[in-house]
């Protein structure tokens, strides 16, 4: 029993972390005002990149380097046209985020359905050994520490830092913070890639940590979870973390239920976590006040400057 | 300082949205030939193997009007949706839903020859594809859910449902446990169109969507009121118009649209029911509604583009080993392209410096 609990727990924080690193950048970019959906794609294209690169170069950190370089010169395609050429901002989700997905493929051709040896979890000696908490809080792979650290760091940086302030000021009112002299397209842009490389290091932990494996199809939808999440922890860094726990719990469970032998279709918990996103998302958003109170007021709204 | 800067234009300039398809279309193949080349296959002979060769056969040109058929359908219900800015993002479940409740019924009268069962199929399939989309509309009215999201959620789940359909209750009792359905009855099947090719008459039920489409849109009311709240939602209120009633009518009518579709797929080309039903058309229909700029006629050629892509693809998969991603990405660059150009439907550059802008940052009228 205590191995199931051990098991349990040290797959959700493993199978959360691509969701928050993801979900910590599409927040950053939602607070300067733009609503970005192609983090499918760029996920996508992060797990194919950094599989790839690491594959060859032998280093787990050239995958997580590369795969964010990749996925941020991806959504500079998406801030491109948001910014640059104030295209509606779903629509322009949807366009880089299915080429994104035929990038990824094209990236991972020769490696389809190959393997890789997965990033080593830490060793604290002693502390790794504790019964319970050690196989779940000690031995994880750098990268979930990392990914518990981005949060902390995120929430700082947005609560209490001038940048911060910055950013949120441009999501809410990008005239008033262009009048008082903050660049908004520069903001705006940073941001986008910004979570254009927090997407591709969520999605180069899947195929470098969680799979591991490189194969075409392997983000499954995370990407549009990913941009639920953040409405569930309304715009709120630790909330979002939460949430991404609860999900990664409820794609356990899945292995859990067939594990054990129960007569529910293994297709019904496949679309478990789609359903939960439905239910959650119906109950957060019912009530306006939670929303509107966290929501960047120009979110979605292309913005021209006036000179 | 930058030399030149967009400026709003006064009213969408008409010369742009005509020509902003075409230029993303001459974009698209230009960043092809590039893509060809660093995949190290000659630009043209890819070139002519995904766009030409397609096209010199009868078989071709059917595959093309094949699959002309669902973008088509699905894209004018959708196109109606985001003129209302209803984000119906999910025809690809809503497909799906059509495609089995259609095929259900088709199997539960696999040995009637009653004319009835295809008109019954059609009913129910469309029926079953608005049934898929309104629950979206529901949480989006009720709820305030976020209907990008929803539909898009739904699509994930409708694929589960078919899996679980084709592996279970659904399965072909005689079919060596393959995850497929038995074979529909000849009553079940649209009629065949054109001879040495798979296009059937299912084809018109898209030409009669346009046609719908076109009337609704250029000429009721209601589609006017939906393109009115679409534009600019205090205007839409002024119009008696409420918001609700736009997600509904947008929701819906793109649902039965997608449903009809996964009708013409089960009852067309398949003639069963199995796990691979679309290859995405329910995705690569959102394209096609914006390359053809929401319109009605426009979205005829931009249906037939698309389905040109697709054919393309799997045509020169074979014949020059170009990767099957290449129609992917071919989507994706047509709409990057399309978005890019959008901007100068609604804008126009000059030289800064000059008089001051007239508009500050807002909502542009028309969307994409």
């Amino acid at each position: 029993m205590l191995d199931l609990l051990v098991f349990v727990l040290a797959g959700t924080l493993a199978a959360a972390t691509p969701l928050i690193f993801a979900a910590m950048g599409e927040l950053v970019v939602e607070k300067s005002g733009v609503l970005n959906l192609s983090i499918e794609g760029m996920m996508a294209t992060g797990a194919a990149t950094g599989f790839v690169m690491a594959k060859v170069s032998g280093s787990a950190i050239v995958g997580f380097a590369s795969a964010a370089l990749a996925s941020a010169l991806l959504s500079l395609v998406f801030a491109l046209l948001t910014v640059g050429f104030l295209a509606n901002q779903v629509a322009a989700g949807l366009a880089v985020g299915i080429l994104g997905l035929g990038v990824s493929v094209l990236i991972g051709k020769n490696y389809e359905g190959t393997t890789i040896s997965p990033i080593e979890k830490i060793d604290l000696g002693a502390l790794s050994e504790l019964p319970l908490l050690g196989k779940v809080i000690f031995a994880q792979d750098p990268m979930v520490y990392v990914s518990i650290a981005s949060v902390i760091a995120i929430t700082y940086l947005l609560k209490r830092t001038k940048l911060g302030l910055i950013i949120r000021a441009v999501g809410e009112s990008p005239d008033a913070a262009n009048s008082i002299g903050y660049p908004v397209v520069l903001v705006r842009t940073c941001a986008i890639m910004f979570g254009g490389a927090m997407a591709g290091i969520g999605g180069a932990h899947l195929t470098l940590s969680y799979t591991p494996l490189w194969a075409e199809g392997l983000v499954a939808g995370r990407g549009w979870i990913v941009v639920a999440l953040v409405v569930f922890g309304t715009w709120q860094a630790p909330r979002i973390a939460i949430g991404a726990y609860l999900f990664g719990a409820v794609s356990l469970i899945e292995l859990f239920v067939q594990g054990q032998g129960f007569a529910i279709p293994s297709q019904l918990m496949s679309a478990m976590p789609y359903i939960i996103t439905i239910v959650v998302l119906a109950i957060i958003s019912r009530n306006p006040r939670v929303v509107r109170l966290n929501h960047p007021a120009s979110l979605g709204i292309p913005y021209l400057r006036n000179e | 300082m930058s030399a030149l800067r967009l400026v709003l234009r006064t009213q969408p300039s008409l010369r742009a949205q005509l020509l902003v398809p075409l230029v993303a279309v001459l974009l698209t193949l230009f960043a092809g030939s590039i893509m060809f080349t660093l995949l190290g296959k000659s630009p043209l002979a890819a070139f002519y193997a995904f766009f030409i060769e397609p096209l010199t056969t009868r078989y071709g040109i059917g595959e093309v009007l094949l699959k002309t058929g669902p973008l088509l359908l699905i894209a004018q219900g959708l196109a109606i949706g985001f003129r209302a800015r209803v984000w119906n993002i999910g025809a690809e479940g809503q497909l799906l839903l059509g495609a089995i409740a259609s095929g259900a019924l088709a199997l539960q009268f696999e040995m009637s020859d009653s004319k009835w069962v295809l008109p019954a199929m059609i009913v129910v399939g469309t029926l079953a594809g608005a049934f898929w989309a309104g629950i979206a509309a529901l949480l989006r009215t009720r709820y305030n859910a976020n209907e990008i999201l929803v539909t898009f959620m739904l699509s994930s789940i409708a694929l589960q449902l078919l899996y679980y359909l084709v592996t279970g209750p659904l399965r072909d009792p005689m079919g060596m446990s393959f995850p497929q359905s038995a074979m529909f009855g000849d009553a079940a099947l649209f009629s065949p169109l054109l001879d040495g090719t798979r296009v059937n008459t299912s084809l018109f039920l898209s030409f009669i969507a346009t046609a719908c489409a076109w009337v609704f849109v250029q000429r009721s009311l209601p589609g006017y009121k939906l393109l009115v709240s679409g534009l600019a939602p205090g205007a839409a209120r002024y119009a008696g118009f409420a918001e609700n009633r736009a997600v509904w009518m947008g929701l819906l009518i793109g649902g039965a649209a997608a449903g009809m579709a996964g009708v013409a797929e089960v009852a067309g080309p398949l003639g069963l029911l199995q796990r691979n039903i679309s290859p995405g058309y329910g995705f690569a229909a959102i394209i096609v509604a914006f390359l053809g700029g929401l319109h009605p006629i426009g979205i005829v050629f931009a249906a037939l583009f698309m389905a040109l892509i697709y054919v393309g693809g799997d045509m020169s998969l074979v014949s020059v080993g170009i990767p099957n991603a290449s129609t992917t990405i071919f989507q994706g660059m047509l709409l990057v392209f399309y978005l890019a150009c959008y901007v100068f439907v609604n804008y126009r550059l000059k030289r800064s410096g000059a008089e001051p802008a007239a508009s500050r940052s807002t909502e542009v009228a028309t969307d994409a």
